[in-house]
């Protein structure tokens, strides 16, 4: 039972990707500045819930094909393998290494390992509250 | 050889009677089982030599060595006395058995590996010298007593027996458990030999009484004493020959060994003489008192056991003053109480076998139903007759000694000086008269209204006729026993009392020919107590021809208030009362644990804050307070107020955002951009979540709360508040080490290559956190997943104990 929400709807198709968008530079700045994986998350699932209000749960569901259980483990996965892999270098388990690197576009750029711990936690947070947010929704 | 491990020998059988069971069906299994007793007690036989030597044998098998725990096989002249008893009855027995059950009608199988763990329970516990693994097998003979009264498991009185018998000596076995642990403690050893030696040191120690009545509970129990003693009429529901074995033979005299064996350690005490002493008597009187009313054999039998456990109880308890006093009277009491403790087993045996034989062959054991037996069953009568005659102290059987020796015992108890005896001490002659004539009434009860007069009008279940050879085989040795003990009293004082007697006292004696106890059957006309005799005899008489006239008298004691009311009263509360009282906490609301749980955490935490003096507050260590912090904070305080107050569900959702918020703007005020940041978008969505589902649920109410649930729910909130609020405080102004977080500042930049301390500390120092966190989520997703699409529980009706 929609009624015609032309203004919200088209509002939320600008203002998703200004969020979207926020959320990933958050994501991006953390470990110099304030953000990081969990609040670059949050806010990726504020603007799918922006999406869910102003559409109903088929349309971004169709918009956005994934599985959000999925999501989730493969930020688990992420988060757990780059833990993982420093004993493979003979260093304490969660041993992070960083390095400014050369790159091609970006000039001198500073790599961390961190960098992939982080995108686990982003993946995680956006998968679990999304899955929570869509099965308490569907609901019937 | 290593005869500790005959002890196991029963138990090896027991593991192949099945097998003989099913693979031999034509001949009776108790014929395999009786190899066993019967073996086991030729070969004790072998140590009484030693034992007249006052010598004893000694093996070990070590269990745990660490703890001290090991399996002993000590064997002086009290558990071989105790061990022949065992084996001796225990083949008789068997072999009465094997004629008593029927080999196709009975689980044969059960039945005798029953029979085979007690056995082997009840060698380890007169045998052992360990008193852990004393401990072992004495609840391995109450177990095995429990299978064997419930043997016929599917009469409700041989579950309600074999259950009463069970909850009242494991009661004892867990008490005596106790008593050996202190024990232990004071003597350093769990060895009885090393606590005996050590003995004379445990006198004015802390735990010494408490030992004591801890292992006297113990023996209590499993002796029927008073007021424990209810459990043994209502075990008489077993198969006969495990009440003439268990029952009447060994497994109640267990309580007698354990108070022999443990005379030496405690005999000091005056608390043990009068506990031991008093309780035998008045056991020996109840159990007498009683044993007239009962009209079933068994159960008339059953009192009488108990009756002569409380005598010899009391001899025994008699015998400890001889710690005390050089009058060799007082150990004459021990031999008595040794001497009467043989004769009991052989008589109480025969007279069980000889009412199974009633039983078996008339179909009836009440005693109103038989009559006139006599001239039908001629042999067990005279069996029974000779055994109640020795019951009863008569000439020429072998109770009659063993009577006189109690009766001058007890005279003798007016003498002794110490511990108030001479005032109360002439209680003590009295009630062992009055019991000694009613132990005569009943001996005359059970035997001439069983086979004397003529048969009663009704006919009986059975027609009645002779037992056959092999059930009779039995009784008959015992009761030759019993006369034969009577013409030879020294030669049995000899081999078996003078060396056990020297176990329970030690310290008196080096050698048992220096027991200097010579058994007359006649000490002439100036002995009081023979004339005591000649008095029981008369008035026993009178009484037991008049006896029609005053039986009545019983009926005047209602039932609920006899001591089984009382066990039956105290079993029905721990089933009933117990769930009343469950019930009454346990209420099923979740609010009520709640109260629970948080009126502890606030009387615990302040308590111990006071208590520890841990409160202080140092006012130096608070930071100034600005317009922007006052402000915020009565804006929460506004909030909370809204939440606690609010009407709907929406306001109080709304109030709940406000409140996320300012706690944000807190995270603002004392910098922490990211905690605001995380904040802010978590009130958000959370709010968003707790709309979506809350749309489904009903109007607020107040699911049946009062007033007074809500002044109780205010205080405990209140005190918990306070509480917390008092332990911030002084938790604040009572740093014991600085913060670590100078570490961080310095190297954030040049150990972890980063600017943001907070993302820094949650990706790098501590990412392990960060890690389960994050699963933490994951789960929670899932959960959420699984709870809403996975509605089984709707379906199947789901199942709640309470209805």
């Amino acid at each position: 039972m929609k009624t015609n929400d032309v203004m919200l709807q088209t509002a939320t198709k600008l203002v998703f990707f200004i969020i979207f968008l926020f959320s990933i530079h958050i994501f991006f700045v953390g470990h110099y500045t304030p953000g990081g994986g969990f609040v670059g998350g949050l806010l990726t699932t504020g603007a799918i819930v922006l999406l869910l209000l102003a559409f109903d749960l088929k349309t971004v569901q169709k918009a956005l094909p994934f599985n959000f259980t999925i999501v989730s483990a493969i930020g688990l996965l992420l988060a757990f393998g780059t833990a993982a892999a420093s004993i493979f270098f003979n260093v304490p388990f969660f041993t992070h290494a960083y390095d400014d690197f050369t790159l091609p576009l970006f000039g001198v750029t500073s790599l961390h390992t961190a960098m992939i711990f982080d995108a686990g936690v982003y993946l995680v947070v956006v998968g679990s509250t999304v899955t929570m947010i869509q099965t308490i929704g569907g609901d019937k | 050889m290593n005869f500790v491990l005959l002890i196991f020998l029963p138990i090896v059988a027991a593991l192949f009677v099945p097998l003989l069971y099913r693979k031999l069906k034509n001949v009776h299994t108790g014929w395999f089982v009786l190899l066993v007793p019967v073996v086991l007690f030729i070969y004790y036989i072998g140590f009484i030599k030693t034992t007249m030597e006052g010598g004893h044998a000694i093996s070990e098998l070590k269990w745990i060595p660490s703890l001290g725990i090991s399996f002993v096989s000590y064997i002086d002249g009290l558990s071989l006395l105790f061990t022949l008893l065992i084996t001796g009855i225990g083949a008789l027995v068997v072999l009465y058995s094997i004629f008593y059950l029927d080999k196709n009608k009975e689980k044969l199988n059960l039945f005798y590996v029953y029979l085979l763990i007690f056995m082997s329970a009840m060698l380890g516990v007169v045998q052992s010298d360990n008193v852990i693994s004393l401990y072992l097998f004495w609840e391995l003979t109450s177990i095995s007593s429990f299978l064997l009264i419930g043997y016929w498991n599917t009469r409700d009185r041989s579950r309600f027996g074999a259950l009463k018998s069970m909850m009242i000596t494991v009661f004892g076995g867990l008490m005596m458990l106790g008593g050996f642990v202190l024990l232990g403690i004071m003597g350093d050893t769990f060895s009885i030999r090393e606590l005996i030696a050590n003995a004379p040191s445990f006198v004015g120690h802390e735990f010494f009484t408490l030992a004591l009545v801890l292992v006297l509970l113990g023996a209590f129990t499993k002796s029927a004493q008073f007021p424990f003693h209810i459990w043994l009429p209502d075990a008489m529901e077993a198969p006969t020959p495990v009440s003439a074995y268990l029952h009447s033979a060994t497994m109640v005299k267990a309580g007698l060994y354990l108070v022999a064996r443990f005379t030496p350690i405690f005999a000091v005490s005056e608390v043990w003489i009068w506990l031991v002493t008093g309780i035998g008597l008045l056991t020996l009187f109840w159990g007498s008192l009683f044993a007239v009313k009962q009209t079933d054999l068994k159960a008339i039998l059953a009192f009488s056991t108990i009756s002569q456990l409380g005598l010899i109880m009391s001899l025994l308890g008699a015998g400890a003053l001889a710690f005390h006093s050089d009058d060799p009277i007082f150990k004459f009491a021990t031999f008595a109480a040794i001497f009467h403790l043989i004769n009991h087993a052989t008589f109480k045996g025969s007279l069980f076998m000889i009412a199974g034989i009633v039983d078996h062959e008339t179909g009836t054991r009440d005693i109103r139903k038989l009559g006139g037996l006599m001239s039908i069953m001629p042999v067990s009568f005279t069996v029974a007759f000779i055994g109640t005659m020795s019951m009863a102290g008569l000439p020429p059987f072998s109770g009659f000694l063993s009577k006189e020796m109690f009766l001058q015992s007890m005279l003798a108890i007016r003498h002794f000086e110490l511990f108030n005896f001479a005032t109360w001490g002439i209680i003590f002659p009295v009630v062992a008269w009055i019991a000694s004539v009613f132990t005569f009434v009943y001996s005359f009860y059970f035997v001439f209204k069983t086979f004397a007069g003529k048969q009663k009008s009704e006919p009986l279940p059975l027609k009645p006729h002779e037992a056959p050879i092999g059930m009779l085989v039995s009784p008959v040795i015992l009761a030759t026993l019993v006369v034969a003990i009577f013409f030879i009293p020294n030669l049995i004082g000899k081999w078996f009392v003078k060396p056990a007697v020297i176990a329970i006292q030690p310290s008196l004696y080096s050698h048992p020919s220096e027991v200097a106890v010579d058994v007359a059957a006649w000490h002439g006309m100036t002995d009081p107590a023979m004339w005591m005799t000649v008095a029981i005899v008369g008035v026993g008489l009178l009484l037991f021809l008049t006896m029609a006239r005053w039986q009545k008298l019983y009926d005047i004691q209602p039932e609920y208030l006899s001591l089984n009311g009382l066990y039956d009263s105290v079993m029905l509360f721990s089933e009933g009362g117990m769930n009343k009282i469950s019930r009454f906490y346990m209420t099923g609301l979740i609010r009520t644990y709640l109260i629970y749980m948080f009126a502890f955490i606030a009387a615990i935490t302040a308590a111990t804050l006071f208590i520890k003096e841990a409160f202080i507050v140092d006012m130096d260590s608070f930071s100034p307070v600005n317009l922007y912090g006052i402000l915020t904070a009565i804006v929460l305080v506004i909030a909370v107020g809204m939440v606690l107050l609010a009407k709907t569900r929406l306001s109080a959702i709304i109030a709940l955002g406000a409140v996320g918020y300012s706690v944000a703007l807190f995270f603002v005020i004392f910098k922490a951009p990211d905690l605001a940041l995380t904040q802010l978008v978590i009130e958000t969505i959370s709010v968003a979540l707790f709309l979506l589902a809350f749309k489904y649920l009903p109007a607020l109410n107040n699911h049946g709360e009062t007033k007074r649930n809500k002044l109780v729910n205010l205080i405990i909130a209140a005190a918990v508040g306070i509480t917390v609020t008092l332990v911030a405080l002084s938790a604040h102004s009572q740093k014991m080490i600085p913060s670590i977080s100078q570490f961080y500042k310095d190297t954030v930049a040049t150990e972890a290559g980063g600017g943001n301390i907070v993302n820094v500390i949650l990706v790098d120092y501590r990412g392990f956190d960060t890690l389960f966190e994050i699963a933490v989520l994951s789960i929670a997703g899932i959960a959420i997943f699984a709870m809403i699409r996975l509605k089984l529980s709707r379906k199947g009706e789901s199942t709640d104990e309470n209805k």
